[in-house]
């Protein structure tokens, strides 16, 4: 794969932003947060008349047959402008958990309305706290019946339906669950960021759809790494966005009769991130085209994890007082860097991936 | 015959004439300063005469006449041999023919051009002075005009191997009535004229890489200057750019060599701690996790540089992050190596020779330095990334010689 965007990918990325610079701006943001609606549904549908939606669900599924790096560069234009949509949790987790794990007729019954937009499908995986490699799984599936809570999980107030990993008789195994079924409870939960509403998902005994294309505690770690990979960039988007924003206001804000961007101990802080950010970008790259390798996600995953929560903390404080105000836009990136970092795991439990692949890479025999 | 196919064939004599000549002249594994010189020099007439040396130059000044896409495909080849490599001849092709090239006369280039690219004389770069370094422009070295000639006193540093050089690029103060930038000139110095003196700086890893010069009574003819009087600081600013663009992807390709991160993560699962390993460590796991991140950034980060060069844009301001991330990441990571061992990993011993660990925890403190420093490649990365405000100057548009130190 080339590391320099092609024509078309430049355009779809401007594309992306240029949407979110009309339905994602801050004053809409904040509407969303006073009014608890938590995402926008007119971005939403703009996104589906655009084929944002299934830019990469095959065409045969009514997608639009790009790559996951166009799916990646949609993603990171999301993160950039924090735009209140279900992106993440269905175009990116549930669509590609059915692309990994479901059969062909699953995925022609499931993926054209979630390329089209029409239906909105999350991803289920923590139960409570612990990280997403927490076994055993209290939630099980016995035939086409599945028990068990799921929490937190995103997105789940506005989905129709949700991918649940569950267990199967000792098995990781994924099931597709229509929530709007009187077996299954959602409770909207109390959440630190407000622009992704997150609830708690009850099965009792509530019909589900065994994914029988594929299962096991490998091809779930395989999906993960496809996630961490996706929210990279989401994360680099992110902390573009907040960099840019403190280069900004530092160069418009004068202090001691001069620009606040002219002293060096600003200059040098957004230099680091800068460097932090360039680096944490090309490995996001080299995660995209490099699908199934675990190293390269989870390199990704943590060099996007730092550097966003670093350009979310930095941005706020250069802002000074008003980065505390309501008004100012910087608690938008100082939530979600948060909410992302612990997302798909801690940095510690992504440490944990990195350094065991690297080590099972020089000694074999350990990965036994 | 198809332009593709004459570089194919290109490609194949030069592969011949590489694979006939190249390992008679290769760096033996052990070799003197003096041996490795006179190699070099002896490598670089050698494809002088077959026409491979400074390819894509013109013939007037000692090229041999051919296409960008030759040289590229001859530097390709010729890597597959450890072909001597002294800096003299590097400092003279790249960064002295750049200023000869660009700010010196036809007759200049065309002279110098030819003795440099024969082989018969190599180079070193007179720049940086004791109070001089990252302020390059606040250099004292004065060269006073004396009818055809100037005259010229001062003391340089950091002179790679100026002992074993012929001639120097040399940047001196000509004018100190103008503010410091203006009144600098650019000038070619036979390190053999009289006033010359070249001492060897002991370094802290007890090697002597570098020299201070010290130009006492200098007479460089007015022949030698190379651009207008007070043209020297474009003269630096060609030479130093091509440096950067030489250096861009260095830190890139650490891959599995010693000190790579990975190298680290093995040795540190064969350390024995506390009935485990000293990988066991979480706070051990979380540093290499975050140098493993940084180096394989780099990595990616230059793969992107090199995609882009191809395209021929320029090279993008970012391009500072390199060096900035990579001499602190090879200072941490060696620190990390010693640290394995505790107390002993203070110690090289004849079961655990640490000695190349010593060497590159040392030299990581002259990476920082070289070449640009943190807090100046930091600068740039604001100042040219982030279009951020340059550093206010105390100094601007004052004279030199009013300036108060």
């Amino acid at each position: 794969m080339s590391f320099t965007l092609t024509e078309e990918q430049s355009l779809l990325r401007d594309q992306v932003r240029a949407v979110c610079d009309e339905h994602a701006q801050p004053e809409i943001l904040r509407e969303l947060i006073t009014s608890n609606v938590g995402w926008r549904e007119e971005l939403w549908r703009v996104m589906g008349e655009l084929g944002l939606l299934g830019a990469a669900i095959p065409e045969s599924y009514g997608g639009v047959g790009l790559g996951a790096l166009e799916l990646a560069l949609i993603n990171q234009e999301l993160g950039r402008a924090v735009a209140p949509v279900p992106f993440f949790s269905s175009t990116c987790m549930a669509a590609e958990a059915i692309k990994h794990a479901a059969t062909p007729a699953q995925q022609a019954q499931w993926l054209p309305d979630l390329a089209s937009g029409t239906r909105i499908a999350t991803f289920a995986w923590a139960e409570g706290p612990g990280s997403p490699s927490t076994r055993p799984l209290s939630t099980t599936v016995a035939g086409a019946r599945i028990s068990g809570a799921k929490m937190p999980v995103p997105d789940a107030g506005v989905a129709d339906f949700c991918v649940v990993l569950a267990d199967r008789k000792g098995e990781d195994t994924l099931a597709v669950v229509e929530l709007d079924q009187a077996q299954v409870g959602r409770t909207t939960l109390d959440g630190f960021d407000e622009l992704r509403h997150h609830a708690e998902i009850r099965f009792d005994d509530a019909r589900c759809e065994v994914l029988e294309g594929a299962s096991g505690s490998a091809v779930v770690a395989q999906l993960f790494d496809t996630f961490a990979t996706l929210q990279a960039f989401e994360q680099v988007g992110g902390a573009e966005g907040a960099l840019y924003m403190a280069r900004d206001y530092t160069l418009e804000r004068h202090i001691f009769g001069r620009q606040l961007g002219s002293y060096q101990a600003v200059k040098h802080k957004l230099a680091d991130i800068l460097a932090a950010l360039e680096l944490a970008s090309a490995n996001a790259l080299h995660a995209a085209a490099s699908p199934g390798n675990t190293i390269a996600a989870a390199t990704a995953r943590i060099g996007s994890t730092e550097v966003y929560e670093t350009a979310a903390r930095e941005n706020l404080q250069l802002h000074g007082g008003i980065g505390f105000t309501w008004e100012a836009n910087c608690h938008f990136h100082y939530r979600r860097a948060r909410l992302l970092a612990l997302s798909l795991g801690s940095i510690e439990a992504w440490t944990d991936v990195l350094i065991d692949a690297l080590a099972d890479e020089a000694d074999p025999s350990r990965a036994a | 015959m198809s332009e593709q196919s004459q570089l194919d064939e290109y490609r194949s004599r030069a592969r011949a004439w590489l694979a006939e000549h190249a390992a008679e002249y290769a760096t033996p594994r052990e070799f003197s300063e003096a041996e490795l010189v006179a190699r070099s020099k002896a490598w670089v007439r050698k494809k002088f005469d077959a026409g491979y040396s400074a390819i894509a130059e013109p013939t007037s000044a000692g090229g041999a006449g051919g296409s960008a896409q030759q040289a590229a495909i001859f530097a390709q080849e010729e890597a597959r041999y450890h072909t001597p490599t002294f800096t003299g001849v590097s400092i003279g092709f790249a960064m002295t023919m750049a200023a000869v090239k660009r700010h010196g006369t036809p007759e200049q280039y065309n002279h110098f051009g030819t003795l440099t690219h024969r082989g018969d004389i190599t180079w070193c770069q007179l720049f940086s002075e004791p109070a001089a370094g990252s302020d390059l422009a606040g250099l004292r070295t004065r060269a006073v005009k004396n009818g055809d000639s100037w005259v010229v006193n001062g003391q340089k540093v950091w002179s790679s191997w100026a002992h074993h050089a012929d001639w120097g690029i040399l940047i001196a103060r000509s004018d100190p009535t103008l503010p410091k930038h203006n009144g600098l000139t650019f000038f070619l110095v036979d390190m053999k004229s009289p006033g010359v003196e070249v001492r060897p700086i002991r370094q802290i890893t007890g090697n002597s890489d570098f020299n201070e010069t010290f130009l006492t009574d200098v007479v460089v003819p007015d022949g030698n200057r190379i651009g207008a009087e007070g043209e020297g600081w474009a003269c630096c600013m060609t030479v130093l750019a091509t440096e950067r663009n030489q250096s861009r992807t260095g830190g890139s390709g650490r891959g599995d060599r010693p000190g790579s991160v990975r190298a680290l993560i093995r040795q540190a699962a064969a350390t024995p701690r506390d009935g485990g390993s000293a990988l066991d460590s979480q706070a051990a796991r979380a540093k290499l996790a975050r140098w493993f991140v940084q180096e394989q950034g780099l990595k990616n980060f230059a793969a992107r540089l090199s995609a882009q060069a191809k395209t021929g844009d320029p090279l993008p301001p970012t391009v500072a992050l390199v060096k900035l991330i990579s001499a602190t990441l090879l200072q941490q990571t060696q620190a990390f190596l010693m640290d394995l061992d505790e107390y002993a990993g203070a110690f090289s011993t004849e079961e655990h020779d640490r000695e190349e660990v010593f060497y590159q925890y040392l030299w990581s403190s002259a990476l920082r330095i070289a070449g640009g420093a943190d807090e100046v490649l930091r600068n740039q990365l604001a100042e040219r990334a982030l279009e951020m405000p340059g550093e206010m100057r105390a100094d601007k548009g004052v004279p030199f010689n009013e300036l108060p130190y």
